[in-house]
């Protein structure tokens, strides 16, 4: 469907995926009315930081808006802030705010992004236990992150662990509970996990892994105890939950869009109604690269499918896919991903484990299908590429270091 | 406080007011300058805020850590003066300062 001639636009969620839409519907020209509606408090801003530089104290709350108010009213978008849109009603084309008010669209963006799965415990909800997703958790958590302070992380994933680095840093005392056997289990290969594992409990972190939280224990509403399947209790000022995310799917169900684990969308952020397009965490989008659908949780995707949404409705060419990409920092590495592992059937490490300075490249079928690079951006920058144009590259060449990444990527383009 | 001035890779000039402590890349953000991505937001993760230091302030912008080098190594169109707009901080010592866009960050 051309919607070209769209003079209504309306975008649900103002993160990463909604500001992203917003913009590329300006740069592409689009003259109509636009207005973005978003339940939090402030404008679109970077998450990211929030378990980074921004909890340490290091990176001003300023410095996390992608544009400042003024852009706003200079490109004429209107934003709805504190409001949530209850419904969408398919056949009348309009939105339903929370605030009471409808508003039309001709075209729609669903950017609703995810929510941090909740401790399925008992205590869950004892003052001092705390979720990590936006700017007002981060005001919750930081009058807490005091010296001595005991705080349990439960989690092991990269939000719970830059938490726990962060929280280091400032001094608490920090234990990290993760239920799988490793860290990072859902995310990378035993290799980085076992990585991350040592480093954190170099910086003093008591890492424990295979700890299945039962429950959290507290006097007076207050968070004493978290309490272990093995009946082990630890004492806590504060606890971190980061076990995950729940996409935000909820509208898009009710407006019968199809939904699996995420609103499904094709190649162009588009869901089944052609006026309707969805983008960032929210969804489960075609991974053409890799044959398969699924869904990512990263900046680079939020971005990506901002732009796809923005070119379609606007009628432009298709943007060009990247490679899918992310990165974590903790302590002072910085860990650079591109490419997706899942299924891969071999890895071939580069570099210096010990010297925090390597590579984990995974193949499937003698290709490169994504590389995680600890302190190491060569390694990341080339492998986009490498992944993307399909080369193989043996992998006794990715392993020898005495060939620079540059001539790699020269000897298979 | 000091002024940088954006080139478009046509020549189209931007000069804008900066604020101290800001980056090169951050001040470009909030003023619309167009020709820097910036999707890291500064992380030095990306290498999608690259820009062209001119000449004359090669000495004062310095030079880049070995995390951004590496990045630069890769980056399409790198010169002698390329740097990450993320990786320089405003400070009154840059005022004047010229920086020159790519054509693509991609
Ligand atoms: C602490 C933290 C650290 C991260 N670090 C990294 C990193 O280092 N690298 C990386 O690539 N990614 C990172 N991510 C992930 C990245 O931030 C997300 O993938 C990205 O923000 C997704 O963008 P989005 O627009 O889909 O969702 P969001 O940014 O979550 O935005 C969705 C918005 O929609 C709002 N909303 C939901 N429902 C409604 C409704 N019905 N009405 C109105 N508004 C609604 C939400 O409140 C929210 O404001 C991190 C995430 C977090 C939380
Ligand atoms: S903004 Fe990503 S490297 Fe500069």
């Amino acid at each position: 469907m051309d919607l070209s001639a769209a003079q209504k636009i309306v975008i649900i969620g103002g993160g990463q995926a909604g500001a992203q839409v917003v913009q590329s519907l300006r740069q592409f020209g689009y003259e109509g009315d636009l207005v973005l509606v978003g339940d939090e408090a402030a404008l679109p801003y970077q998450r990211p930081p929030l378990s980074k530089a921004y909890m340490k104290g290091e990176l001003g709350e300023d410095r996390l808006y992608f544009k400042p108010a003024a852009w706003y009213e200079d490109n004429k978008v209107e934003t709805l802030l504190s409001q949530r849109v209850e419904k969408i009603d398919r056949a009348r084309r309009q939105v339903t705010l929370e605030h009471g008010g409808h508003l039309d669209y001709d075209a729609l963006i669903i950017a609703t992004g995810s929510r941090p799965r909740p401790l399925p415990v008992e205590g869950a909800d004892l003052e001092n236990v705390f979720d990590l997703r936006g700017l007002a958790d981060v005001e919750h958590i930081q009058p807490k992150m005091i010296p001595g302070h005991r705080l349990v992380i439960v989690g092991a994933g990269y939000i719970g662990l830059e938490a726990a680095a962060v929280a280091r840093q400032l001094g608490l005392e920090v234990r990290v509970l993760e239920m799988e056997q490793r860290a990072l289990a859902r995310v990378t290969s035993p290799v980085i996990s076992s990585f991350y594992e040592a480093l954190h409990m170099e910086h003093g972190v008591d890492v424990r892994c295979g700890a299945r939280l039962a429950r959290l224990k507290g006097e007076d509403g207050k968070l004493t105890h978290a309490v272990l399947a093995s009946g082990e209790e630890i004492e806590a000022d504060m606890v971190l939950a980061g076990i995950g995310i729940v996409p935000n799917v909820e509208l898009a169900e009710d407006a019968g869009l199809p939904v699996k684990n995420g609103i499904i969308v094709d190649e162009d952020a588009r869901t089944s109604d052609p006026r309707i397009f969805a983008a960032g965490d929210c969804t489960v989008r075609p991974l053409a690269h890799y044959a398969r659908t699924g869904r990512l949780e990263s900046v680079h995707n939020a971005i990506e499918q901002g732009k796809l949404a923005a070119a379609a409705i606007m009628g432009k060419p298709r943007p060009a896919l990247d490679c899918p990409w992310f990165w974590s920092d903790q302590y002072d590495i910085k860990l650079q991903i591109a490419g997706l592992s899942m299924g891969y059937d071999e890895i071939v490490v580069r570099g210096d484990i010990e010297a925090k300075k390597f590579a984990a490249f995974y193949l499937k079928n003698g290709l490169l299908i994504a590389v995680d690079a600890i302190n190491s951006p060569p390694e990341f920058i080339a492998s986009k590429r490498l992944i993307m144009s399909g080369a193989s590259v043996a992998s006794e060449t990715l392993k020898d270091t005495s060939i620079s990444m540059k001539e790699i990527a020269a000897q298979a383009a | 406080m000091p002024t940088i001035t954006y080139i478009d890779h046509d020549g189209t000039e931007r000069p804008i007011e900066a604020k101290n402590g800001e980056t090169v890349m951050e001040t470009a953000i909030k003023n619309s300058v167009p020709g820097i991505d910036a999707d890291c937001g500064g992380a030095c993760a990306c290498a999608t805020c690259h820009v062209y230091v001119d000449e004359a302030y090669m000495e004062k912008v310095g030079q880049p850590e070995e995390m951004e080098q590496s990045m630069l190594d890769f980056a399409e169109n790198v010169q002698a003066n390329s740097r990450l707009s993320c990786q320089i901080q405003v400070s009154d010592e840059l005022d004047g300062l010229r920086v020159t866009t790519p054509e693509s960050q991609h």
